[in-house]
């Protein structure tokens, strides 16, 4: 047993000696290897961090949110027949499905919006803080809207990070007060920047004013656009979408065996859709990488075919010196492992390097996962074992009286 | 397939795999072909290149086997050095019959009884002198600072000590065959094979290498059988076996074992 391990250890130890005598066409060798794994573990871990951001961003719209609009949902032309909801039933839904954290109707229109000599075309939306809340936006400087406010329909509004830009650049908006469309309103508070999403919106360029002053300031009617409401949980959110459905199915009158003339939208949905698109676009270019590595086992056999033409006389000194056939096809069997798996590592680390530098380029987490080091490790030796095993065979096959008259 | 023990008295040859120093035969010649033939090919086409050899060689002996191109003293240089197994006849080595052994098996008597010299040197290019010398010795298993102090002494023994780092290239052809030389004695063979060993040197090489040959022979009771036709270097020898068309012409023993 010891004295396997040893031979082994000599064996190993030959193998990089050879490599080491040959260091140009190791690397070059290698280098099909190197590209291979390089390709695939870049793509898998860009494919990975493009998935982690895009599930980050769609937290970062809102947690656990649902929105619920009007008309049926379904593809094609939407029902412009269905009756608006309305701020009763955004009550309701406060009052009696207990799984909302938070329920915020919504109601928005874009606008013009004006201080001193600039402008921006933007959209105001009213609604009432819950939005804060569903939405997931913190106030930046000022505070949210006050009771009195929100009842009162005041002309108030808290705006966004691209309207302040915009119409303050610099300056502090809190106190002064900005024109939109025709209505002259005070800005109260700004909030934190969430920069542009996935889908490439800019998430900052919004006006929020009180629902009332929106419906009767700007909208001039008692309609909600849509309701916004995050569940306690996301453990929640399933049963929190059938008490909703349930309770604005009888609100609306729907009868049994009709479709819902509303429908109710789950950022999960959003999320697990995108996650799909990734993974399938991951799994296609990583299939895709998966070939050039096979393309460069062809060229770590193509090599040690040359090379064991080449050291024909070499083998023939070996055996005559009482190597045995198998000692031959193992060093040369060893010599395709330790060349692949030398690649492996060294794609390996340029696959991440790479992905580290792409994904900072273009805005991607980087996500370092150890199990793709071992199978990129694993499986370079395969392809070592797989492509170096005919080579190794032949030499072991040689004959030593014809191998060492070989010129 | 021709030996039924009854031409020759035999004692019993031992049937091990591999003959550890232990179990062969040593009462028995060194080396003994009976009645060999090793025929290439069939019918019209048949090469006999041995027709028919006997020969013994005992501990000691210094052999120079000769003759002509094509008369089969290669071919009687690789069963010798068992590289290949006789087609007919028993070649013993030790006692122990050589045909009956595997491929393997053949490898492994290499391995631990012999020695090889070829005409070309045959080092692994840019490796060290070192590095080739040691080479017999991984294949033994033996451990790197052994390996490494037995290669450094083997090189001492041929006279190239302070070139252990040089590799073949960088060696003249005399220094090459020096270290092919040690590489063949690092493991204490009892048997050296050499082939045309001063085939490629000049003269004045060729008495050096020979002069080595004939103090391992001499000191050192190594078994020596070299292939040669140059007369030069067969006077060197103790015995000159000659070949002709595939059998043993001469076989001529010398009292005095200088030229």
């Amino acid at each position: 047993m010891s004295a396997l391990l040893l031979m082994l250890g000599s064996t190993v130890l030959m193998a990089f000696r050879e490599i080491r005598r040959n260091t140009l066409r190791s690397a070059l060798t290698m280098l099909g290897i190197v590209i291979g794994v390089a390709a695939v573990i870049a793509l898998v871990t860009l494919g990975r961090g493009a998935s982690q951001k895009v599930t980050a961003e769609v937290a970062n719209m809102g947690t656990n949110m649902l929105t619920i609009m009007p008309g049926a949902q379904r593809r094609g032309p939407s029902n412009v027949t269905a009756a608006p909801l309305t701020l009763d039933d955004a009550r309701a839904l406060t009052r009696e499905v207990t799984s909302l954290a938070a329920v915020a109707p919504t109601s928005s229109r874009g606008v013009l919006s004006v201080y001193a000599n600039k402008s921006w075309n933007t959209s105001v939306m009213g609604t009432t803080n819950d939005y804060f809340t569903v939405r997931n936006t913190h106030i930046e400087t000022g505070r949210l809207f006050a009771d009195v406010e929100l009842s009162g329909g005041q002309p108030v509004c808290v705006i966004g990070a691209t309207v302040q830009r915009e119409l303050f650049g610099a300056d502090s908006p809190l106190g002064t007060s900005i024109r939109l469309g025709r209505v002259t309103c005070l800005v109260i508070g700004t909030t934190r920047a969430k920069g542009q999403s996935t889908f490439g919106m800019d998430q900052d360029d919004y006006v929020l004013m009180p629902l009332a002053a929106f419906q009767r300031r700007i909208a001039g009617n008692a309609d909600v656009g849509a309701i916004a409401v995050s569940t306690v949980s996301e453990a929640q959110t399933n049963r929190a979408k059938q008490q909703i459905s349930a309770l604005l199915r009888e609100r609306r009158r729907v009868a049994d065996g009709q479709v819902d003339d509303f429908s109710v939208h789950d950022t999960r949905e959003i999320v697990q859709t995108l996650q799909t698109v990734t993974g399938v676009l991951t799994a296609l270019l990583g299939a895709v990488a998966a070939v050039s590595l096979i393309v460069g086992g062809i060229g770590i056999m193509n090599i040690m075919l040359v090379s064991v033409t080449e050291r024909t006389r070499e083998i023939g000194i070996r055996l005559a010196i009482g190597a045995r056939s198998f000692e031959v096809m193992l060093q040369f069997l060893v010599e395709s492992i330790v060349l692949c798996v030398l690649g492996g590592i060294l794609g390996m680390l340029l696959g991440l390097g790479g992905s580290y530098a792409v994904g900072r380029y273009i805005d991607i987490p980087f996500t370092f996962l150890p199990e793709v080091v071992v199978i990129a490790v694993l499986f370079s030796g395969c392809v070592g074992v797989a492509f170096g095993f005919f080579p190794a065979r032949k030499a072991a096959r040689l004959n030593p009286i014809e191998a060492l008259r070989h010129e | 397939m021709s030996s039924d023990g009854s031409d020759i008295e035999r004692a019993g040859p031992p049937r091990v795999s591999v003959p550890p120093p232990a179990q062969v035969e040593h009462g028995a010649p060194l080396m003994e072909l009976r009645d060999v033939y090793k025929i290439y090919g069939e019918g019209e086409s048949e090469v006999r290149a041995l027709d028919g050899v006997d020969m013994c060689i005992e501990r000691g002996d210094f052999v120079a086997v000769m003759g002509p191109s094509g008369s089969g003293k290669s071919t009687c240089m690789n069963v010798l050095g068992c590289l290949d197994r006789p087609t007919h006849g028993a070649y013993l080595y030790r006692g122990v019959d050589v045909g009956a052994l595997s491929i393997d098996q053949l490898a492994l008597l290499r391995r631990h009884y012999l020695g090889f010299v070829f005409q070309g040197f045959n080092l692994l290019a840019r490796t060290s002198a070192l590095e080739n010398v040691e080479l017999p010795l991984i294949y033994r298993g033996m451990r790197a600072r052994e390996r490494r102090e037995r290669a450094l002494r083997a090189l001492a023994d041929v006279g190239l000590e302070g070139r252990a780092k040089h590799t073949p290239a960088e060696l003249s052809g005399g220094q090459q065959q020096r270290v092919a030389i040690a590489r063949a004695i690092v493991t204490e063979p009892s048997l050296l094979v050499a082939d045309e060993p001063t085939g490629n040197l000049d003269s004045a090489r060729t008495i050096e290498i020979m002069q080595l040959l004939v103090e391992l022979n001499q000191k050192r009771k190594i078994t020596i059988v070299i292939v040669t036709h140059e007369p030069d270097v067969a006077a060197f020898c103790s015995r000159t076996i000659t070949f002709r068309d595939g059998r043993v012409e001469h076989d001529q023993r010398r009292s005095e074992a200088s030229a």
